[in-house]
């Protein structure tokens, strides 16, 4: 499990570079993020392009990772695989969290 | 596989597959992980998402059992048992760690979307998730075993021969 970083326009692109984000790697994905968001401002955009499993507890993490940042920081996901985002429709996280379908889309949003 | 009606074939020979799985595996999450890539190796036949919705609900049970049953601090043994039908694929996973509370399985309720993004959610999909996406969700303990069954409704026509 490993993160990379850039900057693009006014956001951060945080890009996973794993396949999975399971019950193995859950609390070091949490632990990564809160590392790699540290002293970014405003949009941070995840970039699961890479990812093709999500369970419960990386659904968890993204979520806790969410929220251990400031109030100056935005969270957004991008790239989503069917079975990635089959997840967050199932447990309607997809209310929560902005989704976009590509990672150019969400660099180009400007939804706020 | 085709049986004429009225054949006298009885129901467990038409049940019997090659492609029948076993796999038994240490409680571990790196054990889960490789059965489940094991597993979804075996199914290439399935569409992808139904692929997709096997390993989730598969890797949401087999946490469970890592987690709940046995714990962090605990060793112990993982069996799963996967028998292709026309009906789906059947489900079949023991342990020996602890039983369920009440000894029986969680409702798995959705759980509500809070206002404040601060009390959202970090966990409690598991149970939800494998109800949504499995049937016929069953938990029986058996001496010190614990035994949950359960099917997940695709497509094994590719897979019936």
């Amino acid at each position: 499990m490993q993160l990379s970083t850039r900057t693009e326009k006014d956001a951060t692109i945080i890009t996973v570079d794993a396949a999975r984000i399971d019950a193995a790697v859950a609390i070091r994905f949490k632990d990564l993020m809160r590392d790699t968001a540290e002293g970014c401002v405003g949009r941070i955009i995840l970039d699961l392009g890479q990812v093709d499993f999500i369970d419960s507890s990386g659904l968890g993490a993204i979520v806790a990772s969410m929220k251990q940042l400031g109030d100056d920081q935005k969270l957004e996901l991008a790239a989503l695989n069917t079975n990635v985002d089959k997840v967050f429709r199932l447990t309607r996280m997809d209310t929560v969290f902005p989704i976009h379908t590509s990672l150019e889309t969400a660099v180009n949003s400007h939804a706020n | 596989m085709q049986t004429e009606p009225g054949s006298s074939l009885p129901e467990q020979a038409l049940t019997r597959h090659t492609k029948d799985i076993r796999l038994t595996f240490p409680s571990s999450p790196l054990s889960v992980r490789r059965a489940l890539q094991t597993i979804v190796a075996d199914l290439q036949e399935l569409e992808l998402e139904e692929r997709g919705s096997v390993e989730l609900v598969l890797a949401e049970v087999l946490n469970n059992v890592v987690e709940h049953a046995y714990g962090a601090e605990e060793r112990g043994w993982i069996s799963l048992e996967c028998a292709t039908q026309r009906d789906g694929l059947h489900f079949r996973i023991r342990d020996e760690g602890r039983p369920m509370p009440a000894e029986t399985p969680p409702m798995g309720a959705p759980a509500p979307l809070p206002e404040r993004l601060d009390k959202l959610p970090e966990g409690g999909f598991g149970w939800f998730l494998i109800k949504d996406l499995s049937r016929d969700v069953e938990y029986s303990r058996k001496g010190d075993v614990n035994e949950l069954t359960f099917r997940i409704n695709v497509d094994t026509t590719a897979r019936q021969n």
